[in-house]
């Protein structure tokens, strides 16, 4: 919402300047988004002569001027380049010292080719005020000498633009606005009655409405024998000083309205008109050519005014074309007009149209003020066009409800913590147009008409609140009251955390990712589902709810590669998305590392340099894992995973085939491919959700720690086993010997190669005995080892290495 | 010199030229092994006379004692000296380059640290973390939160949807956090005091916008908090948050549909080459809206408005991270440049506490 400090004077007596005034609409909910003073950063440029101009004695393009400020004071002499300087102009001249906008530099005095220049005579590019920098401004010859060229040009008006929040409607005119500043006390509040306009003539044109929920009221006036054409300067200026662009007077009038008094108007040319006009919804199919030039296709869910012709304008959002007003207009029909705010928002929305009259109808404008707001039209059409006015046509009603409320006024202190006087309370309100009755504890208040965000108790609060101030609410320290001081994350924010400083501590770095991936990318990795497609995505390929933070991480990772830095390892820990479902939302931990970003660190390096392999994302995932509080032992390994890993590179991490914690491994070529990855990229996801909650032990202390008094044994053997054989199979196989007794399993070497039959593999484990009565004797030592190899041998067919 | 004299300076000579352990005791073997010179010497005292043996034998015990320290000697100095050249052969070079740690080289996104910092600041003032679902229905994100279907106020978020179901509804990504607050109180009895941190959307994308973003809002329903209180809380918040011993904060009369009075926040703070500075300076600079929680919100999720009253408010986590750190453009959080991330991120165990600081 824009206007400026005259026009806002027209409706407040006020002295205040105009910092004070914006700083308390700010404070007032009216929140100032820019003021444009042109009169403030023109100050210095004054109206001046020039007496005489002279060719400069050591340059062709350049003149000597001598120039008569109007200050009395001696001729300033002036170099200057400008085509059309020459002696009896009248221009625009700045001293030294100004700072011109156009150049962006603060003048000096100069000398120029030798000779002294004083100031500068100034292009209106220079000013800023338009592009034109073909020479120096020429005015008319009796512009006062001496003045401020901003005042003189009317430049002089500061314009004042606020962000409307969109509860308030009777701002969306000057004269709201001026209300608000009066009742903060920033001057008297204009506000003469409107006197109605006596019709001469019944009106001849008919109103029908048809579905009086989306009109709930018609106004309408004809005014013959009008004369139009441009509107008079006053106006002109009023619409020009917020950027809007006069066109003939009638529509100047309904312009002037809709900032004015935040009540948009309709003209229809009379002559243009066939018939009666009636208030329908549209058929689907009729379409319109309205007047921003555009052809229009309507629907039934479209309010429209119709003659016998067909569509003549959208109601409450813009008129037609066929129907409008010209300089040739000498019978006009004023339309004034409530519209139903969802239909106008929804048609606007569809149609794709923001006029200001749709911002108020949107918003809801004043029902009270539909029959007051046609007179002062048609009070203005007379003044500025002449004619005679038709007596009004009003179909349904012509005022809002009623509203009144009971008031406590303890509410004031009990939800603003703020006491505030009745006196005071009454003042603001009245002030307001609000009526009160009754001397409390409870008031009656009536609601006034423009006010249709004011519903309630609060409401009224609020009003009360932003006017004494908000920043005289005393701030009051809030008890954290008796409650023990506890942990307040949840089990699953605390897993998150820790899983991500886990990775981080594996040298790994953090990514976000965007929640959405390419509809390709969620098919790949189990997503996809039409659920989870979103209807308006914001780019095609950020289309579907991704099922997986992995191809978001893939592509990250790439870019970062793309960009120069190939040793990359990211991982997140972020929402999963398993269908639209609340518990469908889950936490999943990922990682990806590329290159030399093994669990080692980053780079090539002279103690080792390796590339990240299966085992890396393995090791990451069981840090996630253990960081979450995993129950680690009973987790298993099964060779493979999801389509979109390698088959062979790849485990999943489950506990039973019931629970699924997650996966690891090098991504499968294709699925690399599908996403635009170069080279292997190895992976791991981990489901935080899956892991189960551990039991909650009553008392912090430890279990009592038991330390054997006998040393362990420890017994090395090497397996000669198929290649397909796995490791874990041996590993467990030697634990089950005696959980008792074996305490712990290794394996410490893996051998393929020379000496060894091609399908097979050495796999070396160095088995812990931990003596649990007493020192065992080495025949008890031999037999649990005999027993060792016996059970490997039987669970994986492997044979003690010679 | 006597025969002896002459034997026991031969061998003191061998002893002081031999060059390695291995030499030294091929000289002991000569002298006192089994076959050894002094060692042949002493046995040639048993065909002595006793007067003779006597004198003969001091005589070579002498010289064989002062060959004995000798070896003892000159063993000493060649195991020092071999020490010594075994030492040099070992020599590393320790100028070579360390490799840095994976714990000095992981990141924590700044998110994220901001996250624990402002989860900290309100476990300390009592509130506990509530979460809620991304995809929402449009009764949590919009309905009960006092957005009139149809209403403008709901053309300010401009909201994905899905594909409206069979039945006619469709779900939507949610435009904010406050669903969090809706499901809340549904689900809990007053009083109630959490904070709802997550993930937001809205269809928008430009230097200062991006399709999803993060908000942490505050909701807090009792008898008795007001907007002093609400003002306190802020305060508090934010000259914790911004590390700062004041900060000038405005509270402006403002507008969303879920509060009633709506009030928007400034900070006062000083721009400066891209630097700001909190608690000076001139400018204002909007952080969070918040206000009392509008009676058509309690009423939707079953709580008296006459009985209970509270206040909630919001702000980016994205805007608060970018002020605190100076991040200048907000797109740069979800790019993932890793060169960014290792500039802007936080090592991982820079954990975040009220004892230690929050980013010390």
């Amino acid at each position: 919402m824009k206007f400026t400090l005259s026009w806002l004077k027209e409706h407040l007596e006020t002295d205040e300047p105009l910092d004070k005034l914006a700083d308390k609409l700010t404070m007032i909910g009216l929140e100032v988004e820019n003021i444009e003073d042109k009169a403030k950063a023109l100050s210095p440029f004054t109206i001046a002569r020039v007496i005489s101009a002279e060719q400069h004695p050591n340059a062709d393009r350049l003149r000597v001027c001598m120039v008569d400020t109007g200050d009395g004071g001696a001729p300033v002499q002036v170099v200057c380049g400008a085509p059309n300087a020459r002696a009896g102009l009248i221009s625009v001249f700045s001293p030294p010292g100004t700072y011109i906008p156009g150049k962006d530099i603060t003048l000096g005095i100069g000398t120029i080719r030798g000779v002294e220049s004083r100031g500068m005579l100034c292009s209106a590019a220079e000013l800023q005020i338009s592009e034109d920098h073909d020479g120096i401004m020429e005015l008319p010859t009796d512009a006062p000498l001496g003045k401020g060229y901003a005042d003189w040009a009317g430049l002089g008006d500061p314009v004042i633009e606020i962000n409307l929040t969109p509860n308030r409607q009777d701002c969306t005119g000057v004269h709201g606005i001026a209300r608000d500043l009066a009742a903060a006390d920033m001057g008297k509040f204009r506000d003469p009655g409107i006197k109605p306009i006596r019709g001469e003539f019944a009106c001849p044109v008919e109103v029908k409405v048809e579905d009086a929920t989306l009109c709930p009221g018609f106004a309408l006036r004809l005014v013959r024998g009008v004369k139009n054409g441009p509107s008079p300067e006053w106006l002109q200026k009023r619409l020009t000083s917020i950027g809007l662009r006069p066109i003939n007077a009638l529509v100047d009038i309904t312009n002037f309205m809709t900032y004015d008094r935040a009540r948009p108007l309709h003209v229809f040319d009379a002559k243009k008109v066939q018939g009666n006009l009636t208030v329908r919804r549209a058929r689907d199919g009729e379409t319109l050519l309205a007047l921003d030039g555009r052809t229009y296709t309507l629907d039934s869910n479209i309010c429209v005014i119709a003659d016998e012709h067909g569509v003549e304008s959208l109601a409450g959002i813009m008129g037609g074309e066929a129907s409008g007003c010209d300089d040739n207009t000498t019978d006009v029909l004023i339309e004034s007009a409530l519209w139903n705010e969802i239909n106008i928002a929804q048609t606007g929305r569809k149609l794709g149209i923001n006029s200001d009259a749709r911002y108020r109808f949107e918003r809801g404008v004043d029902p009270a003020f539909m029959v007051p707001g046609l007179e002062l039209a048609t009070r203005l059409v007379l003044e500025l066009c002449g004619g005679t006015p038709s007596e009004n046509v009003v179909v349904g009603k012509q005022f809002g409800e009623d509203r009144i409320i009971d008031f406590p006024l303890s509410e004031v202190k009990r939800l603003a913590g703020i006491e505030v006087p009745l006196v005071e309370v009454k003042l603001i309100l009245t002030r307001l147009g609000f009526m009160l009755a009754g001397n409390g504890p409870v008031v009656k208040i009536a609601i006034p008409s423009w006010r249709t965000d004011v519903q309630g108790k609060a409401d009224i609060v609020e009003e009360i609140v932003r006017i004494v101030g908000v920043d005289k609410v005393p701030m009051t320290p809030f008890e954290r009251g008796e409650e023990p001081r506890k942990p307040v994350l949840t089990p699953m924010q605390l897993r998150t955390r820790r899983a991500k400083r886990a990775l981080g501590a594996r040298g790994m770095v953090e990514a976000v990712t965007w929640s959405f991936i390419t509809n390709d990318a969620a098919k790949l990795f189990g997503g996809g589902q039409s659920e989870l497609v979103l209807a308006n995505p914001i780019a095609a390929d950020l289309s579907d709810m991704r099922p997986s933070l992995l191809p978001g991480l893939v592509a990250a990772v790439q870019a970062n590669i793309n960009r120069g830095t190939s040793d990359v390892a990211l991982f997140e820990v972020g929402q999963v998305f398993r269908g639209d479902k609340p518990e469908d939302q889950l936490v999943a931990a990922s990682g990806v590392r590329h290159g030399y970003a093994s669990s080692n660190g980053l780079g090539r390096h002279w103690t080792g340099s390796a590339t990240a392999d299966a085992m890396d994302a393995k090791a990451d995932a069981f840090a996630v894992l253990a960081a979450a509080g995993a129950p680690m032992q009973a987790l298993q390994i099964v060779p493979g995973g999801p389509a979109w890993l390698h088959p062979g590179r790849s485990g999943t991490i489950q506990i039973g085939p019931q629970n699924v914690l997650g996966w690891f491994g090098e991504l499968h070529p294709r699925a690399a491919e599908a996403l635009g990855a170069d080279g292997p990229m190895i992976v791991f996801e981990v489901i935080l959700e899956r892991i189960p909650q551990g039991k909650q032990r009553a008392t912090r202390a430890k279990p009592v720690l038991e330390l054997s008094a006998f040393q362990t044994v420890s017994r090395d053997f090497a397996f000669i086993v198929d290649r397909s054989v796995k490791a874990g199979d041996i590993v467990r196989a030697a634990q089950n010997v005696d959980k008792k007794l074996v305490t712990d399993v290794t394996v410490f070497d893996v051998y393929e190669g020379k000496g060894i039959d091609p399908d097979k593999k050495s796999i070396a484990i160095a088995v812990t005995i931990q003596p649990r009565e007493k020192t065992m004797t080495d025949q008890e030592i031999d037999a649990v080892a005999a027993k060792v190899v016996a059970e490997v041998t039987k669970k994986t067919g492997g044979t003690l290495r010679a | 010199m006597s025969d002896l004299a002459t034997l026991e300076q031969s061998i003191l000579d061998q002893i002081a030229s031999a060059a390695d352990e291995a030499a030294l005791e091929a000289v002991r073997v000569s002298a006192l092994g089994k076959k050894g010179s002094i060692s042949a010497l002493l046995a040639t005292l048993g065909k002595m006379s006793p007067e003779e043996r006597k004198t003969e034998g001091a005589k070579i015990n002498l010289a064989k004692d002062a060959v004995t320290q000798a070896l003892a000697a000159r063993r000493d100095v060649l195991k020092a000296a071999a020490l010594d050249a075994r030492l040099a052969a070992e020599t590393i070079d320790v100028t070579l380059p360390l490799r840095e740690a994976p714990a000095e080289t992981g990141r924590i996104h700044p998110l994220s640290q901001v996250f624990d910092e402002v989860n900290t600041i309100f476990a300390d003032m009592g509130f506990a973390i509530a979460e809620g679902p991304d995809i929402e229905t449009d009764d949590y994100n919009f309905t009960k939160l006092n957005f009139p279907i149809g209403h403008p106020a709901r053309e300010m978020h401009d909201t994905f949807f899905f594909n409206p179901k069979d039945d006619g509804s469709r779900m939507l990504l949610r435009t904010h956090t406050s669903p969090v607050q809706v499901r809340t109180m549904l689900s809990q009895k007053p009083p109630i005091r959490i904070i709802c941190p997550g993930r937001t959307y809205r269809i928008d994308s430009d230097a200062t916008h991006t399709p999803q973003f993060h908000q942490v809002e505050g909701l807090v329903i009792d008898k008795g908090s007001h907007l002093g209180h609400l003002k306190w809380i802020l305060h508090e918040f934010c000259k914790a948050f911004f590390e700062v011993d004041h900060i000038n904060m405005r509270f402006r009369p403002s507008f969303f549909p879920f509060t009633e009075p709506s009030l928007e926040v400034d900070i006062q703070c000083r721009r400066d080459k891209g630097e700001i500075r909190f608690g000076e300076g001139e400018d204002w600079m909007e952080i969070l809206g918040c206000g009392m929680v509008h009676p058509n919100v309690l009423r939707a999720c079953g709580i008296d408005p006459d009985v209970y009253q509270g206040f909630a408010w919001g702000m980016g986590l994205d805007r608060i991270t970018m002020l605190k750190y100076g991040i200048a453009d907000l797109r740069q959080l979800f790019e993932n440049d890793v060169r960014w991330l290792n500039h802007y991120g936080f090592k991982p165990l820079d954990i975040p506490t009220i004892a230690g600081g929050l980013s010390s």
